[in-house]
């Protein structure tokens, strides 16, 4: 048995800041689609932001796209190559503030792609700034003093926002801070897969994450901070199946 | 040939896109193009072909943007403002050299503007399509059978070049009725092996991208982008002459405009006045040959459009300024009439015969 | 027996593999460079090694492999 970087990675060093969570998140997803056999079927969409050079790495097809729409140019693809497994790797400020309205409205229309999701509370790419996801009294760039909600509003929860959509058929919401917790992230990658491969509709993991870098942590306080603080403002779970269910309608 | 049909020119124009090959379709209402889409959404389905009512004009350019990537024709079409929301997913398209129509049927601007006919994106199509050194393939149809004929010639020449086509139309000949006939046969479709259709581990995996941090990379990709400009320029300048033999004056006009400048012509030929007309059918490459070609009879050059000038720049850089150009034009949605037109080549040509 | 190896030249010294080791057998050679200017991870004592693979699986650049 050997643990080694798996097919669908591209062998080349990442450019991810020490300790972030990327990494192992671009190797489960790479999992996936080695143990799906799929990387000559997929194509990826990655937009603007730490995770934009992923085309780089994902050894299948690969799509820039324009910061928050990686949604609409999923869609432009799977509608365009319906028997292709299409994904879309983002990040919260690209999700959930500048792609809010391409997430609600794939999602609403149950687009038949899959949306991994990094929440890591801040824009990493352009040097820690809020995001729709930083915590109350997070410091960031922009929040100095700490995220006064009267100020800057609340963070937004998406996994429970695009739940309430009818097209959602799989949404859950994962961390990759401990091997244990990492396992069950690649089988929610599994399962959204597994979702899309059965024309479900939108599947959505969002995947709590580290950015030691702008959190000013190191990469272990960094995980500790997932565990103690993210975990309990974003519980972890499944928020929508309907894979079970017999068809999309209820 | 097949039978002619009386039919409006967003119709047309979208009949012909499916003709043509256009798989997917991602649309947004607006005023004066709405039809496209409506008639998108009826005919798509039929061919087996995608329409979609995008939730903004942003998300429908950007799924233009992912279909191109995945080698298939795709187009959107908006009005004026719509184009304005566009601009961003306009540069990735170019800078990621992916081939789709954009096409946008002008109203009056700027800022909300109103619903009239307009040509006042003529900038926005020829020169600021979005941010970064890049072109757009710009056709400028001036009747319902060319709303339907540019289409077909955008999506060719967009494969063939590998960059965005934009058809420059406005509500005018978005809304009027002419017949129109379509041709029966089309040019087959480029193979297109830099598309992201799944590697099959076939082939290297294909990476569709505008993203270059060295710079020295992204110099050569736009140096290598306008040297294909270059080529496009040399074979591709589509333009329309009547009666420039012997101008003294030099009309030049385009899109709906053009055919009234055009009667204005023959009625100032009437009186004796030599005007021509020069009607420019692709607005970039914008035919500058065509210009200087006149300056062996031309006097005086009037640019006619319905804006407050902007082709006119043009024609005074095509001939160095040579002769003095003029213009003369309505913006707003009002469209000049012919006798105005008339008006002013008759002061012209009292000027140039001092 | 079980065996982890580090690619010191991948390895960005983030400790993460270090703080998950249930066998704390893994170090940061703070006395060695790689190319990159990191201090690449270590396994101090490999026949401690229990195959677990939780190294792998926290590091976030493909830099450690174990063979059980």
């Amino acid at each position: 048995m050997l643990y080694t970087r798996p097919k669908s990675l591209c062998d080349v060093p990442l450019h991810f800041c020490p300790g972030c969570s990327h990494g192992i998140v671009h190797r489960i997803v790479a999992e996936v689609m080695d143990e799906m056999g799929i990387v000559g079927d997929t194509i990826g969409v990655c937009p603007v932001g730490c995770a934009v050079m992923s085309y780089d790495y994902f050894a299948c097809d690969m799509i820039e796209a324009a910061h928050g729409r990686a949604p609409a140019v999923a869609t432009g693809v799977k509608r365009s190559r319906p028997d292709k497994f299409v994904f879309t790797y983002q990040g919260d400020g690209d999700l959930a503030a500048i792609g809010t309205a391409e997430t609600v409205h794939s999602a609403t229309r149950g687009e038949n792609i899959t949306v991994i999701f990094i929440n890591n509370t801040i824009y990493g790419m352009t040097g820690g700034q809020m995001a729709p996801t930083t915590l109350p009294g997070q410091v960031t760039q922009t929040t100095p003093y700490g995220r006064d909600p009267k100020v800057a509003g609340y963070p937004v929860r998406v996994c429970e926002m695009v739940s309430t959509l009818t097209g959602t058929a799989y949404a859950e919401r994962v961390a990759v801070d401990s091997p244990q917790h990492i396992r069950a992230a690649k089988k929610a990658i599994r399962k959204a897969f597994d979702t899309q491969a059965a024309g479900k509709g939108f599947s959505i993991v969002e995947i709590l994450s580290t950015c030691p870098t702008n959190w000013g942590m190191t990469p272990v306080q960094a995980v500790e901070r997932v565990r103690n603080e993210m975990i309990p403002y974003y519980p972890l779970g499944v928020y929508k199946d309907i894979t079970e269910v017999a068809d999309n309608d209820q | 040939m097949e039978e002619r049909m009386l039919m409006k020119g967003n119709e047309a124009l979208a009949e012909a896109a499916i003709r043509a090959g256009c798989k997917c379709y991602f649309g947004y209402p607006i005023t004066p193009q709405t039809e496209i889409a409506a008639y998108m959404s009826k005919r798509m389905p039929k061919v087996g072909g995608v329409f979609i009512q995008a939730e903004s004009e942003i998300a429908a350019i950007n799924m233009v943007y992912g279909a191109a990537s995945a080698g298939v024709r795709a187009m959107t079409s908006s009005s004026s403002p719509g184009i304005s929301l566009k601009s961003e997913g306009i540069s990735y398209l170019a800078g990621s050299d992916l081939p789709c129509v954009i096409v946008n049927v002008e109203r009056g601007g700027p800022g909300l503007g109103g619903i009239q006919p307009s040509q006042s994106d003529y900038y926005l199509a020829t020169k600021a399509g979005g941010h970064g050194d890049f072109s757009l393939l710009v056709f400028a149809p001036s009747s319902v059978q060319e709303m339907a004929d540019l289409v077909v010639k955008a999506f060719d020449n967009a494969d063939k070049y590998r960059m965005p086509a934009m058809i420059l139309a406005d509500g005018l000949l978005g809304q009027m009725m002419e017949p129109v006939r379509f041709p029966e046969s089309y040019a087959p479709q480029p193979e297109k092996p830099w598309a992201c259709t799944g590697h099959g581990n076939a082939r290297e995996h294909n990476i569709i991208n505008s993203l270059y941090l060295v710079p020295e990379e992204l110099e050569k990709s736009n140096i290598e982008r306008f040297e294909r400009y270059e080529r496009v320029k040399r074979e591709l300048c589509l333009y329309d002459n009547y009666l420039t033999e012997d101008a003294d004056i030099i009309v030049t006009a385009f899109g709906a405009t053009a055919r009234i400048v055009r009667s204005a012509v023959t009625m100032a030929r009437a009186e004796g006045i030599r005007a021509g007309l020069i009607r420019p059918i692709t607005l970039w490459p914008f035919p500058a040959q065509a210009y200087r070609d006149a300056l062996s009879t031309a006097k005086a050059y009037l640019s006619v459009e319905m804006n407050m000038g902007q082709m006119v720049d043009d024609v005074k850089l095509a001939i160095e300024c040579k002769r003095p150009v003029h213009f003369f034009g309505h913006t707003g949605g009002i469209v000049p009439t012919p006798a105005e037109v008339l008006a002013q080549l008759r002061a012209i040509n009292e000027q140039i015969g001092k | 027996m079980a065996e982890m190896r580090v690619d010191r030249d991948r390895c960005k010294g983030c400790g993460l593999c270090v703080d998950v080791c249930p066998k704390k057998i893994i170090t940061i050679r703070r006395d060695i460079r790689n190319q990159k200017g990191y201090s690449p991870a270590e396994c101090t004592d490999v026949s401690k090694c229990i195959g677990c693979a939780m190294c792998f699986m926290m590091c976030p650049d493909q830099a450690i492999e174990v063979e059980k």
